[in-house]
């Protein structure tokens, strides 16, 4: 169905985005198809080293999920930072990740976590790393008259440590700026890194210079510079109601230095 | 636009209506339902004001469409006092402890405290003000919201209700 109509359909997940979108008339669908019906599109499972969440799983069973919260903890601290509880009752993994607001937080905790988006249309299924997935604002992979399915995410090592990091003015904002980290101990250095910032630019950014910075050390003042100075380098947030860029982009790198103190001292080596 | 054939329950009765399909369930409840007890306040799923039980979940009906509630179960500030007038332990507390002054945001209020103490019998202070974080209040400050849930959590769980010292 929304194949054949095309550009004049618009998927409804959650409808915590666009219903807000309509409203502003900046988007304007002839056709809306509610995905609500669809039970495969639901769900949290496990398959061999990944998780893989249907697109339409809300924040909230995202929150309660045992299997997210004992695998991988980073979905659901940032979940919790999303919105708030009547938002999060609705709104969807895959609304969030598919939408591509740069102001969404999954996003960047998806490219941290090096997950992949199940997508189907008419020419069958495919899977597009969320790294490769955000082209710009509201501009990504997804081509006309294709839905994302599901978010398959590789459960990081036993051990690993993470955190999200959003600072924002009040309950339900988008983040001034946030960072995701994902690292891994050995004995007093970090094995593995990677890393994430929400809100900062026209897409979410993996920060994979500053990240590769950070492994091998000890997270050093002289090293957590450099890799603060290497993040904010590939930022280019707007000016906006949020504060300056320039002051925007310091912030992700505060967002940073905190999320990779707080990963580590959730590590075991 | 051609319009839907809805079906749902609505505090405890069977509603059927037809709606265009962009019709948004505040708009419906208020408008069709003379439901007005679920007040607009931002439109923008931002203040609370429109809270409703939809199937268990506090949603903010300002940003539903009611074709989407169509076969749901939906409780709104209208439905939480008991037939014959009795208040819920809830409107009790807000009374009580004076949990309103202009009243604008207390049907969203107690809607969304409903399910908030559905899902946790005995929450925390903390608990109580991020489970009402999607709600907001211009007027109290919130403490007063804070101590009308804790009353009725303690209403509802049999025990006497000791006010925190200040």
């Amino acid at each position: 169905m929304l194949a054949d109509l095309g550009d004049d359909a618009r998927a409804l997940a959650g409808g915590h985005s666009l219903i807000p979108m309509m409203k502003l008339r900046l988007a304007t669908p002839a056709h809306l198809v509610d995905l609500a019906d669809v039970s495969d599109l639901r769900g949290i499972r496990a398959d061999g080293g990944d998780i893989v969440v249907g697109a339409m799983t809300t924040q909230h069973e995202l929150i309660g999920s045992d299997l997210l919260g004992a695998n991988i903890p980073l979905v659901r601290e940032t979940s919790l930072v999303i919105a708030d509880p009547q938002v999060r009752y609705v709104g969807t993994l895959g609304g969030n990740v598919a939408n591509g607001d740069p102001g969404n937080d999954m996003p960047a905790v998806m490219m941290c976590l090096g997950a992949s988006y199940h997508v189907t249309g008419k020419g069958g299924e495919r899977r597009i790393p969320a790294r490769e997935f955000y082209q710009g604002a509201y501009f990504t992979a997804l081509e006309p008259g294709e839905i994302l399915t599901a978010v398959r995410i590789p459960v990081p090592p036993a051990g690993h440590g993470s955190a999200y990091e959003k600072l924002k003015r009040k309950v339900g904002d988008y983040a001034t700026a946030a960072a995701a980290v994902v690292l891994t101990m050995k004995g007093t250095e970090v094995a593995t890194c990677s890393i994430g910032l929400t809100n900062v630019a026209e897409t979410p950014l993996w920060a994979e210079a500053a990240a590769k910075i950070i492994a091998g050390s000890t997270l050093d003042d002289a090293t957590m510079k450099r890799a603060v100075a290497a993040a904010e380098a590939i930022t280019s947030p707007a000016s906006d109601a949020r504060g300056p860029a320039q002051y925007r982009t310091k912030m992700a790198g505060v967002m940073v230095a905190r999320a990779l103190a707080r990963a580590k001292s959730r590590a075991r080596a | 636009m051609a319009k839907s054939q809805i079906a749902m329950t609505v505090n405890g009765k069977a509603v059927e209506a037809l709606v265009e399909p962009r019709t948004l369930l505040i708009h419906f409840l208020r408008e069709q339902l003379n439901l007005t007890g679920p007040h607009i306040g931002c439109e923008t799923s931002h203040c609370g004001a429109c809270t409703v039980d939809l199937d268990g979940k506090s949603v903010k009906s300002c940003t539903v469409f009611a074709v989407q509630a169509n076969g749901g179960d939906i409780r709104t500030i209208e439905g939480m006092a008991a037939a014959d007038g009795t208040l819920h332990a809830l409107q009790e507390g807000f009374r009580e402890m004076h949990g309103l002054q202009c009243g604008f945001c207390t049907p969203g209020m107690i809607v969304r405290a409903y399910r908030l103490l559905e899902e946790n019998k005995n929450p925390t202070e903390e608990e109580i003000r991020l489970g009402i974080s999607g709600n907001l209040c211009r007027c109290t400050g919130y403490q007063n919201i804070v101590k009308a849930i804790q009353y009725a959590a303690a209403k509802l769980g049999g025990v006497p209700f000791q006010e925190a010292a200040e």
